[in-house]
């Protein structure tokens, strides 16, 4: 419960506000939280996690073990399922109360919901999908990609403190630091009205049919593919690599193939031993489905495509020519 | 229903892309379009103006040459368009551009306003939002799916892992849309005849207050990002780089003998 005991005012925090789905916080809050532990010892400021949700979300617990200075949490029956007004309004009030100089989310969906009006009514910017920080003259300036990862952006905010800041999904991997003893969790008192918004539950559309995740091999296929007919080629140099076909999302959304073969952040996350993307150009949503594969071979006919930071060997070609020529190679007897 | 459709030009898909000498942004001399998902923002406005009636706005925040994506838009069918127009306007960020927005519109008490849900270029996803917040409206994000209800609207919105929501709220709202939630139409001859008498109005953005001076984002570098991976680059002729990767397969035991 609340123990401010002594009402000193606390120096600002820097703020890792955490997503929790079925009582689990997500993989990408404890990205969130390192990030912060990181971020708050160049900013020299203490770090803290922030929950907000129903009245018996139990997570404070598990978020003391971390080294924190505290974990804010802010409870509220409205919060019990997710809509932007009642959590902007909710965040909000907790920012106000406890005057932080940076709050970091992670670049989820929920987060790219909400996050841009709170900004916005602190009179800042969020600072949308960044991969790092550092200080110059006290002031942070971030990174981000810009022109669809072919670009990095340094940019810094206006205004001052407090920094609005959500960070790409996979980009912070190192796990958070334990601290030696629990931190001490305290709610903060969160008042929001009830939503105009009305939620129903999630849900997903169809049966997966294929669960891509237990392939040991994948041959994806992009855009750079042209048209459905042309699958007949990825088709050949999945069977010859026993490999699996999985897409990028246009390719899906097109109906080159199902849906359940798309990968990214709206689709499947896979870790094969072994991913050949054709003409795929490596936005960041793709990326985050494969890049932990191990071995990463890309053929893409852009040298600059970003397909190409994540790859192992990058092929810089026009696919009609090259697969065909890798499909008479690997004919050949070795 | 009225229906208002943000639309960025944004350098296309296959543009080459260079810094300029500052670092500071790209060479403009590239072939320009307009951003993926806006287009399909403007395909379902002009599908609920054809399913339910109504009107269609397009509006653009840019320099000159984005007047395009307005004369294409009018072309597939939309009613009118405003360009707010002013040199260096492509360097304003979310809040600028849907403060750009709002100052254009006073008045006009649109049901629906439909952005894209993240720009090509600068993929921040925050105009619709912001401009929501502007203007003290609802929203919604990602959408997949619009179908109107009695004083408001329901909307199917995306979820992370391929899961969806159904979402209702009152209108006028602001709607994010995502790529792919419907089939995009081409321009027809006689659409692009028609659109040369359809109403394009100029706003001259200095006019209206607006200038990089509002960003609350200040870009200060651009730069080609570091490799994640130790990459070996496979150049020359495609009989080449299928011996190499052949070699690198079978390597791991994959090909021909297994
Ligand atoms: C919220 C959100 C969620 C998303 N979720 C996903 C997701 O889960 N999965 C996903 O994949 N995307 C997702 N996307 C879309 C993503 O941002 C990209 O638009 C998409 O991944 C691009 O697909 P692509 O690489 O096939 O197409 P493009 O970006 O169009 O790239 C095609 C590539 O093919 C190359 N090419 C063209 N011709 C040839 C040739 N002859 N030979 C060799 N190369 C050639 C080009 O150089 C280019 O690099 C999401 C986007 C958003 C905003
Ligand atoms: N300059 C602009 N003019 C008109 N609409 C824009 C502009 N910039 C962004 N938008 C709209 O806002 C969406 C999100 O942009 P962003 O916040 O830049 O990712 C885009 O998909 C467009 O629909």
């Amino acid at each position: 419960m609340t123990s401010d005991e002594n009402n000193a005012p606390q120096q600002g925090a820097v703020l890792a506000v955490v997503e929790h789905s079925d009582g689990k916080l997500t993989r990408a809050s404890l990205e969130v939280i390192a990030a912060a532990q990181k971020w708050a010892e160049a900013l020299q400021a203490p770090a803290e996690a922030v929950l907000v949700g129903a009245p018996d979300v139990e997570l404070g617990a598990e978020l003391s073990r971390y080294q924190l200075r505290a974990v804010l949490q802010g409870r509220h029956e409205a919060l019990r399922s997710y809509a932007y007004d009642v959590y902007t309004q909710a965040l909000q009030q907790l920012i106000t109360a406890t005057q932080p100089v940076l709050v970091l989310f992670p670049h989820s969906y929920r987060t790219r919901d909400f996050a841009p009006r709170l900004a916005t009514r602190a009179g800042r910017a969020l600072i949308s999908d960044v991969i790092a920080m550092r200080v110059e003259q006290g002031k942070p300036v971030f990174t981000r990609p810009i022109f669809q990862g072919k670009f990095a952006a340094d940019v810094a905010a206006t205004g001052g403190a407090p920094y609005f800041v959500s960070l790409q999904i996979g980009a912070f991997q190192e796990p958070p630091r334990l601290g030696e003893q629990p931190a001490p969790v305290r709610d903060v008192a969160v008042d929001p009205e009830p939503s105009r918004i009305k939620s129903e539950a999630p849900f997903h559309e169809a049966q997966q049919t294929v669960d891509l995740a237990q392939a040991a091999r994948i041959v994806a296929v992009g855009r750079g593919l042209k048209e459905a007919k042309y699958m007949e080629l990825a088709q050949q140099l999945a069977s010859v690599l026993h490999a699996e076909l999985g897409a990028s999302r246009p390719v899906c959304d097109s109906g080159w193939l199902p849906m359940d073969r798309q990968i990214g952040s709206s689709g499947q996350t896979v870790s094969p031993k072994l991913y050949v993307a054709l003409g795929i150009s490596g936005a960041i949503q793709h990326l985050v489905g494969m890049k932990s594969a191990r071995t990463i071979i890309a053929i893409n006919k852009d040298p600059e495509a970003p397909i190409f930071e994540v790859a192992d060997y990058g092929v810089v070609g026009n696919l009609f020519e090259v697969v065909p020529a890798l499909l008479e190679e690997l004919k050949k007897p070795s | 229903m009225k229906l208002l459709v943000c639309l960025k030009q944004v350098p296309a898909k296959d543009a080459p892309l260079k810094l300029n000498s500052a670092g500071s942004w790209i060479v403009e001399d590239v072939s320009y379009e307009v951003s993926e998902p806006d287009a399909y923002a403007l395909e379902e406005a002009l599908r609920q103006k054809e399913a339910h009636g109504g009107e269609v706005t397009v509006i653009t925040v840019g320099p000159q040459r984005a007047a395009q994506v307005l004369r294409e838009a009018l072309a597939k069918g939309a009613d009118k368009a405003i360009h707010v127009e002013g040199d260096g306007t492509q360097l304003l960020d979310s809040f600028a551009t849907a403060e750009a927005i709002t100052r254009a519109i006073p008045g006009q008490h649109f049901d629906l306003i439909l952005t894209g849900l993240q720009s090509d270029d600068s993929g921040a996803a925050q105009v619709g939002v912001i401009l929501a917040e502007l203007m003290g409206i609802p929203h919604a994000t990602i959408i997949m799916q619009i179908e109107p209800v009695p004083g408001g609207v329901r909307v199917k919105r995306e979820l992370e892992g391929g899961a969806f929501q159904y979402l209702e709220m009152p209108t006028p709202a602001v709607l994010t849309i995502q790529s792919g939630i419907n089939k995009l139409r081409y321009a027809t001859l006689m659409g692009i005849k028609q659109a040369k008498s359809k109403p394009l109005s100029k706003i001259n953005a200095e006019t209206d207050g607006i200038s990089v001076e509002l960003n609350r984002l200040v870009i200060e570098r651009l730069y080609v990002p570091g490799a994640q991976k130790k990459t070996e680059r496979i150049t020359g002729t495609a009989k080449d780089a299928a011996a190499r990767i052949a070699s690198v397969l079978k390597a791991q035991g994959i090909g021909a003998g297994e």
